[in-house]
Parts: C-alpha cells; sequence; structure tokens
C-alpha cells in the first residue's frame, strides 16, 4: 500500500479507498465519447468532515482532486482528465430533512434523484422536485452543479434555479453553507436578500468546490397528470406554438422531439406538454385552455392534436423518461451522445434544419430532443446521435457530426450544456475578456493549486 | 368510385344523407342542391364542413354512395380534412414496412391488421377453431382509415399489394377483426375493381357463429351495456344486426339509447383532429351522459380506435369498458384482462 493510499484510508477506511486497476478502468471513463482517462486513487467518504480532510491533503500534496456524482453527463466532466484522486460522493446519500410547509429538502452531496423521489412518495406524497429525464442513479448535486433540467424546468428554470442553498468544500478544505443556510439552521433562501455567491461554484463542474450538502426545492405533486402532443410538418411555426402553449401557464412540462423512427414520428416535429390537476375539473380545465390556444393551427391546417396509443402514452408518462435508452439501441450496441445547446427557442427551425443536415452527411440515426425552459425563455436543444459502439467508422462519424453541433452552437451564438473540456475553451475563448477575467480571478484565488477538477473551466 | 348515381340522389324524396347528417345542419332542398353540386365538380360547404363520419352512407337507403364521391371530390380539390401533419403521419405509419408478424397461417385466417390491441384479445375458445393462424403487421393494414383524410388515392395505390400479400400466402376465407378491414375487402376493392381471391367474414358473424357451437357454456352475463358503435362500421351495416343477436346469446341488455344504431355518436378523436377540443368534447360528453342516462353498466367496443378514446372517460363515470370479444369471453366463463 502506497504512503498516499495510507493517507487516503485514514481518513476514509481501508475499504473505501482504492489504486487498484479494475477501479482505475471503471473510474476512467463516462458512457459518452469522451477519452478514458484512469484516476490513481479513488476514496467513497461518509461524511462533510471526510471529503474536507481528503481536499486539504489533496491540496498539501498537490493531488488533482474530482469529484464524481454517478458520471452519467456524458460529456466526461467527472474524467479525471490529469490522474489524481476521483471522489465518488455516492456513500453520501442521506435525506437530511424536508421542511413540508417552506417546501425543501436537504440531502446529502451524493443523493441519487431516485432516493429523493422514493422518499418523497412514501412520506410526502403531495410534494416532489424536479426530476431530471436521467437514470435514477444521477446524483441531485451533480445535476444541480452542471445547471441540470428537469420535470419542471418549464415553470421554474434550470434545476440550478431550483435550490435554497447548499453546502460547499472550498479547495482549501475550509467548509462553507451558501444561503439563509449560513445564517440559520433553515435552507430557505438561496442567496436574496444577500449576495448571492451560489454563482461561484455552479456551473463550475466541481471546478471550484465539492457540494457535500445540497437545498432542494420541492413543489406540489398533483394527484393527476396526463400529456398531450401536438405535431406539425413546419419547423418554422414551433416556436409559435410553444409561445402560445407557455402564454397560458397551464403546462407543467413542455418537451420536444423530432425523429425519423418508427415511422410514425416520421417527418414532423412533436410538441408534448404535461398538465397536472388535484381534481379531474381542475386537470380538463388546462387541457382545454392549451387546446383553444392551438386551435389557430388547426383550423390553418398547420398542425394538431395526435392520438396517442396507449403504449406511447405510457412510455411518456414515465418520470424519469426511458425512452432515451431505447432510441439509443436502434442501431444496436448501445451508443448514444448528444450535444445540447441552450438557444432561444425562436432558434429551434435553424437547430432542426442542421440535426437533419447532419444525420444525412454522417449517415447516422438522430433525435433532436428539446426541453423548454422557464416558460420559454430559452430551450436546451439536443442534437442527439445513436451509434453503434463495436462499430469504429460509425463511432468516429459520430464524433465528427457532434464536433460539427459545437461549431455550430457557437457559430449561431447558442451555450453549450454541460461543455466537454473542448467545448469550454472555445466558450473561453469567445467570452468578452472582462467575463473571462473575472472567471480566472473567481478560479485562482478559491483553487490556486489548480487542483479542482483540473483541465475544466481553466482559464489561462 | 363507389357508385354515385346524380339521378338517384336527383329524385331522392328525403335527401336523408344530409339532412340526417349530425354535424351539419341541411334542409333537404339544399342537401340535393349541394350533392348535385357536388357530383357536377363544383365547390361546396359539405366539401369543408363534412367531419367524416361516414353515416351518410348509412343513412342513404338508395345504394348512392355520397360519403365515397364527398371523399373523392376533396381530393380532387386538394381540401384538407385533417392537419397536414396529421395526415402524414398515417400516411407514414401504414408504409407497407414488410415486418409482419404471422402465425401459423392456414386457408382460414383471422385479421388483426395493424392493431396490436388485437393480439391480446383473440385468444381462448373463442377463437381455438382458427388461431394460431393469423396475420398482423403493416403490410396487412387495410388503409381504409384515408377516407377520413380525404386521401383515397392512398387505398387504392396501397389496397392491392395488401390484397398480394394475402394471395401469395394462400388463405381462401379471412375474418376480419375490424370493420374497415370487412369494409376494404367486401365493398371497397370490387368498386375499385380490384380481385379479392378470398371470402373476407365479418368478426361479428365468426362470433355468432362460434358462441351458438359453445352455447352450452354460455352462463348469460345479466348485465346492462350500451354499445359504442364505430364510425367504421357504417362500412358494413348489414352486418350490424349481429351486435343484438350476440347480446342476446350472451345475456347482455342491450341498453336503448338516444345515440344507437344509425343515431350513433362518434367517439370523437377524429374530430379532434379536425376541429380541436370543443367539438370533440361535446360529442364525448353527450355520448357518454347517453350511457350514463340509459343505465348502462358496460360500455363495449368494437374498435380499439375508439376504446382508446373513451375508456377512460366513461370509467370515470362510472361505466366499465370492454372490448365485445371480452364480453363474450367473459360469457363462456374465461377470464379477460379486465377481470386478471
Amino acid at each position: 500500500m502506497s504512503d498516499i493510499v495510507r493517507s487516503l484510508a485514514d481518513i476514509v477506511g481501508e475499504k473505501y479507498v482504492s489504486d487498484q486497476k479494475e477501479e482505475a478502468f471503471f473510474y476512467s471513463r463516462d458512457p459518452g465519447l469522451m477519452p478514458a482517462r484512469k484516476p490513481d486513487y479513488v476514496v467513497l467518504p461518509k461524511t462533510a468532515e471526510e471529503v474536507q480532510a481528503i481536499v486539504r491533503f489533496a491540496n498539501k500534496e498537490k493531488i488533482p482532486v474530482v469529484p464524481m456524482g454517478a458520471s452519467l453527463s456524458l460529456t466526461g466532466l467527472a474524467i479525471p482528465l490529469r490522474g489524481g484522486i476521483v471522489v465518488d460522493m455516492k456513500r453520501m446519500n442521506r435525506i437530511i430533512s424536508v421542511n413540508e410547509k417552506s417546501r425543501y429538502a436537504v440531502v446529502e452531496g451524493g443523493t441519487s434523484q431516485g432516493a429523493l423521489k422514493s422518499y418523497l412518495l412514501k412520506n410526502y406524497p403531495r410534494l416532489r422536485h424536479s426530476l431530471p429525464d436521467a437514470p435514477p442513479a444521477a446524483t441531485i448535486a451533480a445535476n444541480v452543479m452542471i445547471h441540470g433540467q428537469g420535470r419542471l424546468s418549464q415553470q421554474h428554470g434550470f434545476n440550478s434555479d431550483m435550490i435554497n442553498g447548499f453546502e460547499v468544500i472550498l479547495p482549501s478544505g475550509e467548509i462553507c453553507p451558501i444561503g439563509s443556510g449560513s445564517m440559520t439552521s433553515e435552507w430557505f433562501t438561496r442567496g436574496a436578500p444577500f449576495p448571492d455567491l451560489s454563482g461561484l461554484f455552479l456551473g463550475w463542474c466541481g471546478s471550484t468546490g465539492i457540494i457535500t450538502k445540497v437545498a432542494v426545492r420541492l413543489y406540489p405533486n398533483k394527484k393527476m397528470r396526463d400529456v398531450e402532443i401536438f405535431i406539425t410538418d413546419d419547423e418554422e411555426i414551433v416556436p409559435e406554438v410553444v409561445y402560445e402553449i407557455t402564454h397560458t401557464e397551464m403546462a407543467e412540462d413542455v418537451l420536444i422531439f423530432t425523429q425519423p423512427l418508427p415511422s410514425v414520428f416520421k417527418d414532423n416535429h412533436h410538441v408534448s406538454f404535461y398538465i397536472t390537476g388535484d381534481t379531474e375539473e381542475e386537470l380538463e380545465f388546462k387541457r382545454k385552455v392549451i387546446w383553444r390556444a392551438l386551435d389557430p393551427f388547426i383550423k390553418s391546417n398547420d398542425g394538431g392534436f395526435m392520438s396517442i396509443p396507449p403504449g406511447v402514452k405510457g412510455s411518456l408518462m414515465e418520470m424519469p423518461q426511458t425512452s432515451a435508452a431505447r432510441i439509443a439501441d436502434i442501431k444496436k450496441g448501445g451508443g448514444f451522445e448528444y450535444s445540447g445547446p441552450v438557444v432561444p427557442v425562436e432558434w429551434y427551425p435553424q437547430c432542426a434544419r442542421k440535426l437533419v443536415e447532419l444525420a444525412e452527411k454522417y449517415d447516422l440515426a438522430y433525435s433532436g430532443m428539446i426541453r423548454i425552459i422557464a416558460g420559454g425563455h430559452c430551450m436546451m436543444y439536443a442534437f442527439a446521435f445513436t451509434f453503434n459502439r463495436a462499430d469504429a467508422d460509425m463511432v468516429e462519424r459520430t464524433k465528427k457530426a457532434l464536433e460539427e453541433v459545437s461549431d455550430f452552437a457557437l457559430e449561431i451564438g447558442g451555450l453549450y450544456w454541460k461543455p466537454n473540456v473542448d467545448e469550454q475553451n472555445m466558450a473561453i475563448e469567445r467570452m468578452h475578456p472582462n467575463t473571462r477575467d473575472l472567471m480566472r480571478m473567481v478560479k485562482s484565488n478559491l483553487d490556486p493549486n489548480g487542483i479542482m477538477n483540473p483541465g475544466n473551466w481553466e482559464v489561462v | 368510385m363507389l357508385e354515385f348515381n346524380v339521378n338517384v340522389c336527383k329524385n331522392c324524396p328525403t335527401s336523408d344523407c344530409l339532412v340526417k347528417c349530425q354535424y351539419m345542419d341541411v334542409d333537404k332542398d339544399t342537401a340535393r342542391e349541394q350533392m348535385v353540386k357536388i357530383y357536377n365538380g363544383e365547390d361546396s360547404f359539405v366539401l369543408h364542413d363534412c367531419v367524416t363520419c361516414y353515416a351518410c352512407e348509412e343513412y342513404c337507403r338508395r345504394g348512392n354512395h355520397p360519403f365515397y364521391l364527398i371523399t373523392e371530390r376533396r381530393e380532387e380539390k386538394d381540401i384538407l380534412t385533417t392537419p397536414r401533419a396529421i395526415t402524414n403521419q398515417w400516411v407514414n405509419i401504414g408504409e407497407p414496412t414488410g415486418k409482419d408478424r404471422l402465425g401459423d397461417v392456414k386457408e382460414r385466417v383471422l385479421s388483426l391488421g395493424f392493431m396490436p390491441e388485437l393480439l391480446q384479445l383473440v385468444r381462448g375458445r373463442l377463437f381455438e377453431d382458427v388461431m394460431p393462424s393469423y396475420l398482423f403487421g403493416n403490410d396487412f393494414f387495410c388503409h381504409v382509415v384515408f377516407i377520413h383524410f380525404a386521401k383515397p388515392s392512398v387505398i387504392r395505390e396501397r389496397l392491392p399489394l395488401v390484397i398480394d400479400k394475402y394471395r401469395n400466402l394462400g388463405v381462401k376465407e379471412v375474418i376480419c377483426m375490424h370493420d374497415e378491414c370487412y369494409g376494404a375487402f367486401a365493398s371497397l376493392a370490387p368498386a375499385y375493381g380490384i380481385e379479392v381471391p378470398f371470402t373476407p367474414i365479418h368478426y361479428y358473424e365468426y362470433l355468432y357463429g362460434r358462441l351458438q357451437a359453445l352455447s352450452d357454456d354460455i352462463k348469460p352475463l345479466n348485465i346492462t351495456a350500451a354499445y359504442q358503435r364505430p364510425c367504421s362500421a357504417r362500412l358494413s351495416a348489414d352486418k350490424q344486426h349481429y351486435v343484438r343477436d350476440i347480446m342476446e346469446l350472451i345475456g347482455v341488455d342491450l341498453v336503448h339509447r338516444e345515440y344507437e344504431d344509425e343515431n350513433a355518436l362518434c367517439c370523437g378523436e377524429v374530430m379532434g383532429w379536425l376541429h380541436g377540443y370543443d367539438l370533440k368534447d361535446d360529442l364525448q360528453k353527450r355520448n357518454i351522459d347517453d350511457m350514463v342516462e340509459s343505465g348502462a353498466d358496460y360500455c363495449f367496443f368494437n374498435c380499439n380506435a375508439c376504446q382508446n378514446a373513451l375508456s377512460e372517460k366513461v370509467a370515470k363515470r362510472g361505466i366499465k369498458p370492454v372490448h365485445m370479444i371480452d364480453l363474450c369471453r367473459m360469457a363462456i366463463g374465461e377470464k379477460t384482462e379486465m377481470e386478471v
């Protein structure tokens, strides 16, 4: 056992540290296409104090530290680009408290989406959180960290907007509550009315600190839920359709998908929206208001509501949806990756055309998966391609298509969502110089030794 | 086109085709005048307002085919009945793929068309004399639905290919599990000059025969039920007596309703595509209110599309939704999906 492993074992216990090749292999990759890079060590802390000790030790030894949730970003955000210690947060999975009346839950930094969902269903059936369409193992803190989106994003913004603060371990090893939790024992606001310090950490992909506790906002969980799909063959009117739906303020989630397979989805754009209610009357009222808002498109024959077969409806009503997993295997071999720039909704037509252009150019199966955010201020447009992992040529074509998406997104002025390291560097280059300088100041002051997830958001 | 004789129409004493229409308010003189205009290739409000319920095919007692005339003229004039996206979606769904699902096909075969729900229904003793001889897949999709979309050209183009598939399998007797399939082979194909190399049998007729054969096993259900008659049943009006015959055999009291037989209301699904929320909602409310007022415990369906559209809604009003086949299976003591 090396000295470093011994020191880490002293912190977390021998069982929860490894420098063995099996663990190194497993922690060197995520399900996406980013090149693998092995860590030197893997640790699984159980407490914030252990995380503090790990970070202090790493700082002293100048060893990189890479925090990891479930490593499901697909863009390599938890791949240790410069080796070092991967800090797997999964053992910190406690749901610490729920404040029912103020509607928030405090959970540890490794708590999974699935754990909170099932806990709330069992103990607080009238409450829910914004569940992303990711596997249930995805962690809440990591999703917040990457500005994930979920089932309530159309109403309330990015999942990172739906928090009341967090506890973070700074690169120095200090523990720091952000939000009302910094002054009281209650987590009822993230920043306001004081300076909001959460931006020093959110979106930085663990390169400025490790979240050990997060206060997640909870929202009413209505008794009934349903979905409708409005379809059109004209991508130009999709932004107008979204505008009318969001104007009603009646929809919970609004998603768009476009894909050529199976044939029922060919040639059309599908705007699906969810409605909820505590009574049949409430649900039907919302349905009626939205249908009527879209009447002009029906009258002009530009779009209409499709009948949803029971099988398809079952899949759409799932939370999280598992349809992406099925799409991922269309080419067999289970490869699936997407680039999801965040762009204004009115850019839908050009994104839709680019997706088809790239799929044709590289001969790939595709899917456009779009989530409307915060009442239509923007959307995440996922250019998704599926490929056979055993087909090297197809993998290469997919990589090229995704690179073109990155170029396209930047060219039209979009912001990458959960950008890989190359995309981060492209974004940094494009930024206003003063913004870039401010980011550099933040990073160098918080992490002078550059140990936190190095390679990510490095402004040089 | 199924033949339309304008002289028959001109001399019609009732003009029931449009006068009885439940979606347009038309008097006798206007009805006749509009049908003649349509026949002559002129524009008519009927071409724009018809909701494609198919009922005029049945209202006309003189053997004319008003609905097919309306449909042909709409296509000639490029009048869309549904938004483009919906029409295209159905054109794509029905595109032959060669991905069929075949049972042990014999000369006598069940055709499930392209309705996957039917795969779950055709079980038990009612079907033991024919199963596992069955066909399923979009290559067996009859395409009659395209009269809703005023696209008879799609039927003319694809129906011969569908019939070729049957021909290649050497089937002699096809039990059609949906009215539209039966209508396709019994009336549309002959009208379009397409030879049908087998005998189509409506599944009502088949069910009735099987129930008679199993009559010793029938325990009357002693329930009251309302029948949701689908639009496609208008294409085989001569087979509708089997509904009452079958209900009588299995001890179901078919409730008397305002919206029954010729006066039946559509499930509303297609109306939503065409006209949005209000017409669909109005139809469904009136229809279900009528079922409730008639005292029905069950609502039974013939068409899976109607069942998908209305099941949840009738269940919320305290009426049990069930497919007609399941009712028959219940009567011979078999467990159905709704009971398991």
